[in-house]
């Protein structure tokens, strides 16, 4: 009986993937034809009713949104000294990040990935991940707390005799974005590190180069694409960041604007139109990325 | 270039789908013949669904209600009143049925259409001990109608660190002039409704402007305002929004001086604190009842407002809360608790009330023979964000 019923199964299912074989389009479909939806459906049509809703406008005395087309909203953002100030502060951080990022993860990274025993990589892999497993509110309150008034990070800044609480501050929003992006810096830069064959390392040494012109004409441009993936990471996520700055700083950021565009003011267009710029701040990194090269490799 | 042909499709089929999820207008509700005055109580419904501040729905006395009635009471608290706003037009505003709102969003609802308007001298016996002025205050009774019944009032007044602040201050210049003893360490409120405190401050240090009311104030009124808060920006060490972010700041030390609700002061423990109301006066809210016009548990909502409204209730909500009840009949027994310290209370003192400037939402009507040269909130907000975007 179950012998039966295990063959008339397996010959459903034979029958199915013999008729997919015959038709690859069919089975192309079914492959992609989920995960295909879900972007366009999801992702795209979000994407351009934000687009769409950019060009609307908020009439003031009935805060109604008015279906006309104008340009109104980016005439606001470019006029108000204000959006320009908060644009240049939040890209202003995530540069700031990514640089310190790159810059605490490429020795890390190099570390695990050519020099450490196995048994010391995973266990370093594992302590990069590790942050990862606990909730994202709990670390940046964490850093609320390190970075409070009378807390860890003054009492350490007071052995080099800085006696100042960075409390609130843009130095406490920067501390904490570096740490919270650090493990999406290291892994990228990790794997490239990784594939890198150690034969032309050697290579380059035998051919006469030292250590520091290898470094630069062998390593780096190998691992560029996985500095720039890296860097991608950490830029782009600390553009969009709104919660840490609300938590440990007090100045605004671009998602703060907008969370107050939404929320106050409920000027949905304005809004909208805001929120465009880190989507054109991202477009033209990642531009540039392509243009270097960077995702030659991928 | 194919690629391109079917990019610029989608985004054609994009604006199409778009445009057709446009074409539904909201409706505004209310109709031609003005809106319904709800004047009876049916059978509850079992349940209810509030907006509050937090704290002012504490299972001390939520329980006793719901035992009392049969509604199973849910809280979502609201930590501004923007956001209790947001929250009531949640699904055409039958997600919650009714909500403690401050005197900066009830005309929002009002005008909106988000309230019912409520017969609350039939309904409600109590209310006729409520204090003369929050009877028909301009912030929930329009055109004779009322929005709901009156809770809590209270001041935003100036807490400070008795540790670091050694004399009681007398002015609010502390936390606005420049060269400040307390620069670095002063904090705020998070909100354009704070404009009017630096109004307020103007109406007694550039009486030029002509400020009359920190509500009503003309395009000139509103830069000044936003122009001293500019310069306090500079020396605010970060503003608070909820009211715990200014507990941690005067517990962390970060804060010693600023604007605060008597809930703030209440719950500061590890440093010691202490308030005044500085000489130029205070801004403050009083805080209503109303139900929405679409709520889905109305007799349970009316139940709430005519237990809120009782003296004991009251009573035991300012106790815990550390604000004014509104109702007269309270204060007898506010004294008998508290001794010497209900004075702060001022409870039914119409004195005191008189000389605090209540939230209210800034409209383009001044409201007095100006006419309709004032700035409205949403002007205020965009001042807003250039105060705290330029910090």
């Amino acid at each position: 009986m179950a012998v039966t019923h295990a063959t008339a199964k397996s010959g459903a299912v034979r029958r199915v993937s013999a008729a997919l074989f015959r038709r690859p389009a069919a089975k192309l479909a079914l492959l992609l034809g989920p995960p295909l939806l879900w972007m366009v459906l999801v992702y795209l049509t979000a994407l351009s009713l934000l687009l769409v809703t950019s060009f609307w406008r908020l009439n003031e005395l009935t805060s109604e949104i008015e279906r006309v087309w104008g340009l109104r909203n980016f005439e606001t953002l470019w006029g108000g000294s204000v959006y320009r100030t908060i644009t240049l502060r939040t890209a202003g951080m995530a540069a700031a990040v990514t640089v310190t990022d790159l810059a605490l993860a490429f020795p890390i990274a190099y570390y695990a990935a050519r020099m450490a025993t196995p048994r010391i990589r995973s266990a370093l892999l594992l302590a990069v991940t590790l942050p990862l497993w606990s909730n994202y509110l709990i670390r940046v309150f964490s850093w609320r707390i390190i970075t409070a008034g009378e807390g860890p990070l003054q009492s350490f800044l007071g052995v080099f005799g800085i006696h100042r609480s960075l409390a609130a501050s843009n130095w406490a929003v920067w501390l904490t974005f570096c740490y919270l992006w650090l493990p999406f810096a290291i892994l990228p830069v990790y794997a490239a590190l990784e594939r890198l064959p150690g034969s032309l390392l050697e290579a380059s040494s035998d051919l006469g180069a030292k250590g520091w012109m290898t470094f630069r004409s062998v390593v780096v441009p190998l691992v560029f694409p996985g500095l720039a993936a890296a860097s991608i990471f950490t830029f782009s996520l600390t553009l969009g960041d709104y919660i840490t700055p609300t938590l440990v700083g007090k100045g605004f950021f671009i998602g703060n604007a907008i969370f107050n565009l939404v929320g106050l003011a409920s000027n949905l267009p304005l809004a909208a139109a805001f929120a465009m710029v880190p989507v054109v701040i991202m477009a033209i990194y990642l531009t540039a990325a392509r243009r270097l090269g960077a995702f030659e490799a991928l | 270039m194919r690629n391109v042909k079917a990019l610029i499709a989608v985004a054609g089929m994009m604006a199409l789908l778009a445009a057709a999820c446009g074409e539904e207008e909201v409706t505004p509700p209310g109709g031609d013949g003005g809106p319904a005055v709800i004047d009876s109580i049916g059978p509850t419904e079992g349940a209810l669904s509030l907006i509050a501040w937090p704290g002012y729905t504490q299972k001390a006395w939520v329980r006793p209600f719901e035992q009392e009635t049969g509604c199973e009471v849910t809280v979502k608290y609201g930590n501004t009143s923007d956001e209790m706003v947001r929250f009531m037009r949640q699904q055409g505003g039958s997600l919650y049925d009714g909500v403690s709102a401050s005197g900066d969003a009830t005309n929002r609802l009002i005008a909106a259409g988000d309230v019912a308007a409520i017969d609350v001298e039939a309904l409600f016996p109590e209310y006729a001990k409520v204090m003369e002025s929050l009877r028909s205050p301009p912030h929930n009774t329009v055109d004779g109608l009322h929005y709901g019944v009156p809770y809590m009032w209270g001041p935003n007044f100036l807490m400070y660190n008795t540790d670091e602040v050694k004399q009681a201050p007398s002015s609010w210049d502390v936390v606005f002039e420049p060269g400040s003893p307390y620069d670095g360490k002063i904090t705020a409120y998070d909100s354009p409704i704070y404009i009017a405190d630096a109004a307020m401050y103007l109406m007694t240090h550039q009486p030029d402007l002509g400020i009359t009311d920190p509500y009503e104030l003309t395009q000139e009124q509103l830069d000044a305002s936003v122009e001293l808060l500019k310069t306090q920006a500079g020396m605010i060490n970060k503003y608070w929004a909820v009211y715990t972010d200014e507990i941690d700041g005067f517990e962390s030390g970060d804060m010693v001086i600023g604007t605060a609700w008597p809930v703030n002061q209440q719950y500061v423990a590890k440093v010691p604190v202490a308030s005044v109301i500085p000489s130029e006066g205070v801004t403050g809210w009083a805080d209503t009842w109303m139900m929405s016009s679409n709520a889905q548990n109305p007799n349970c909502m009316l139940k709430w407002m005519e237990y809120t409204l009782r003296p004991d209730i009251q009573t035991q909500v300012a106790e815990f809360y550390g604000a004014t009840p509104s109702n007269t009949g309270s204060c007898a027994q506010l004294d008998a608790d508290l001794g010497d310290a209900a004075a702060i209370y001022h409870c039914g003192d119409e004195e005191f009330l008189a000389s605090v400037f209540l939230w209210k939402t800034p409209l383009s009507d001044c409201g007095d023979d100006r006419g309709n040269v004032c700035v409205d909130y949403a002007t205020w907000t965009n001042a807003w964000t250039e105060i705290r975007g330029a910090g």
